[in-house]
């Protein structure tokens, strides 16, 4: 399928976003249900497995202590991404930083959809009926896919 | 508080042993998962560490085919900012005392 890039970096080092703006309501929208999420006092909730994974596979009494010392700063980080996407969702042109930002709190929300889609590696869009009823959660995933690979391949690695 | 006339308390572990476990490093581990992009992981792997676009491209291919690779290495507290710097972004990160 044919289409624009909507992510382009410039000689300067900033980065044009030529996002239509129904596509940024739905980004703002996404970001507003994972800021709930985050700030919902249900630290066991599944849908957030992804997002704060064990850092000791073996080990419970470790994790638990790291688990203890780090989540809040997990979800102090994934809020000041969120904010600075929600700040700049207007934006025209980001900066490396906004960027970043914009690459780790999309991330984030693809993160929550494939839990909840309990998605594997060969996952087919295609493959989907109209009738399914995670029709929109998989569309979703899918375009937030594709903007972060746009932003990833922009920032030049 | 130990009384002077208490036997000495039999040490289980060898002191000796300790020590070599204390030396080896602690290594960092990233897991395959089906949800984050090839494109996304080589890049977290250049941003977060440095490395060259070679190297993080091979350390994400290892991840993807070998469902693991080891992509830095250290002292505890080092590895341990490593493994919460790739949870930031959303990568399946632990670390452990190198085998």
């Amino acid at each position: 399928m044919l289409r624009r890039a909507r992510v382009k970096r410039t000689r300067q080092g900033t980065y044009r976003l030529e996002l239509p703006p129904e596509e940024r309501q739905v980004i703002g929208s996404l970001l507003g249900q994972l800021r709930q999420l985050l700030s919902s006092e249900e630290v066991t909730d599944d849908r957030l497995r992804r997002l704060f994974p064990p850092a000791y596979a073996d080990d419970a009494e470790a994790d638990e202590e790291y688990q203890r010392l780090m989540r809040d700063e997990l979800v102090a980080s994934r809020m000041a991404a969120v904010e600075a996407v929600e700040r700049s969702i207007d934006a025209s042109v980001l900066d490396a930083e906004q960027v970043t930002a914009w690459m780790a709190a999309l991330n984030a929300v693809r993160l929550v959809l494939g839990t909840m889609l309990d998605l594997s590696e060969d996952f087919d869009l295609g493959a989907l009926g109209p009738d399914d009823p995670d029709v929109e959660s998989y569309v979703l995933y899918s375009y937030l896919s594709m903007l972060l690979e746009e932003m990833v391949r922009a920032s030049g690695s | 508080m130990p009384t002077p006339s208490a036997a000495p308390v039999e040490v289980e572990e060898p002191v000796g042993d300790t020590d070599v476990r204390a030396d080896r490093p602690w290594i960092v581990i990233v897991w395959n998962d089906p949800i984050n992009l090839m494109s996304y992981v080589t890049w977290v792997f250049q941003k977060l560490f440095g490395y060259s676009k070679e190297k993080a491209t091979a350390l994400m291919l290892d991840v993807h085919h070998k469902g693991r690779a080891v992509v830095s290495s250290g002292a505890r507290e080092k590895a341990e900012l490593d493994v919460f710097r790739l949870h930031e972004h959303g990568l399946w990160a632990t670390l452990e005392h190198e085998s």
